[in-house]
Parts: C-alpha cells; structure tokens; sequence
C-alpha cells in the first residue's frame, strides 16, 4: 500500500477523512452491536471449557470430579454464569439480526425495542436458567 | 449488448465464469444458516446442561450417551463451529491489518475451530459407544 502523508501541513492531512466510530455519540444500538461482537468472541473461548467438560466426561471418573469441582467452584459459577448471559444475549442478538434480514425492524422506535429487548431478555433468561439450576439440585 | 435481468454476473464474465462474486458471499450465508441452527439447538444444549446440574459420573455419562442427547450435541458442535469460526474470522477481517499477523491469526482461528470441533466430536462419540 502506498505510504500517506499524515503530517500537519501536507496535502494528505488536509483532505477530507471518512468519519471514525469514535466521534460519534453512543446509542444503545451501536453498544448492542459492540457486545454481540464481544458475546461472540466470549463464547469462541468459552468452547474450550464444553470441551474440557465433554473429554474429562469420556475419560475417566478422576477428570471428571477435576472438571466438576472447577465448575462448582465460586471462579467456576461465574465463569458459567457469563458464558450463560452471554450465550443468550448472543442468540437474541442474532434473533434481531434475523429480523433486519428480513428487512423488517430498521425503523426509529422499533430499533430501540429490538435493542432493549435483546438487553433485558438476555438477562432474563440467563437468570431464569440459573434460577432452575439451583431448583434443580 | 444483451443484458440477462435474472443475474447481476456481466456479460464477459459469465462467458468465462470469473466473476469476482463467485464464493464471496458463502460465509455470509453459511453463518445465517447456522444462525438458524443454533437458535434451535442452544435451546436443546441449554437443557442438556441443565439436566446435568447435580448428576454423579455415572448417571452423567449415562445421560450423555442417550442417543437423543449425543445427536443433539453432535449437531450444536458442528453447527457451533462453523458460525464461531466465521465470526471470528470478521473480528480478525476488521482489526487485524498487519499482514504476517493477520494470517497467523487466520490460521490460528481456523485451527481452534478445527480442534474443538474434533475435540468434542471425539469426546461424545466416545461417550456414546466406549
């Protein structure tokens, strides 16, 4: 690529730049749009515990009470708990991204239901699973 | 010059079939697709999970090699992987720009999609039949 000349006075740094994310002001749809990305990259990572899990289950009794005491650890529940929160807050973002696929939903206020939609069912939901979690043992 | 209003391929183009959007929306749809998917299986992996909460080993592997449960798995792992590999795979497009980095990563993110794909795959296949 070529080489720009961003110094102050040169022709490059006088012409016009595109606008950078940064200069905007927050909306909540533009942070729902940051954390699907970042829900997504958590739970790229998070494969590698349903991994441990699923070998240490095929293994052998030993690598399962390894893997289960980590789980049931205070580190362990909250590690689950945000992989949970983010496991749901993904889908319904996804949800949402399905619906402006279809070409629907892109209007002003249902954006925002959308968006604040896909905020507090996510959290709902992961609750409600640990809720069920607990009345389950 | 004769314009075919079903396609957007121009004329040269289709003749030699080297239009630059041959693939170039494959990973576009494939992570719909698997979207789709996953919003069904999540739900069915979500109870799996939950069905688990409190089991010994032996009633846990008992449970995960119920056919119903290992199929289920099976198809949120490879669904799963799929769509994360493409996901992170954009996270990559978009931030990493330094060229050797850049395809470290790709390689990188293609190779842990590969392993906990097959990790898993592994994994309940054992449980299943072992």
């Amino acid at each position: 690529m070529a080489e720009v000349d961003l110094r102050p006075g040169s022709l490059e740094s006088r012409r016009p730049l595109s606008p950078h994310l940064l200069i905007y002001r927050p909306t909540l749809t533009m942070m729902m749009s940051i954390a699907h990305r970042i829900t997504g990259a958590a739970l790229y990572f998070g494969t590698l515990l349903l991994a441990w899990f699923l070998i240490a289950a095929s293994t052998d009794a030993e690598a399962f009470a390894i893997v289960s005491s980590f789980m049931n650890s205070l580190v362990g529940k909250l590690i689950l708990f945000a992989f949970t929160w983010a496991l749901f807050h993904h889908l319904l973002g996804g949800v949402r991204h399905l619906i402006w696929d279809s070409g629907h939903g892109f209007a002003y206020p249902q954006r925002e239901w959308l968006a604040q939609a896909t905020l507090i069912g996510g959290a709902l939901l992961a609750a409600g699973v640990w809720l069920l979690a607990f009345w389950a043992r | 010059m004769a314009h075919d209003r079903a396609t957007t391929r121009t004329a040269a183009s289709k003749v030699r079939f080297l239009g630059a959007a041959k693939t170039g929306t494959q990973d576009a749809w494939r992570v719909r697709v698997t979207s789709v998917a996953l919003a069904f299986l999540t739900i069915a992996f979500v109870w799996i999970v939950l069905s688990l909460v409190g089991k010994d080993y032996a009633s846990a592997r008992a449970f995960l090699a119920r056919p119903p449960v290992a199929i289920l798995l099976l198809m949120f792992i490879l669904s799963g992987v799929q769509h994360m590999k493409i996901g992170m795979q954009a996270i990559i497009d978009d931030y990493v720009h330094a060229p050797h980095l850049k395809d470290a990563s790709l390689l990188a993110n293609l190779f842990f999609s590969f392993a906990i794909g097959l990790a898993c795959v592994y994994a309940v296949l054992k449980l299943s039949f072992a």
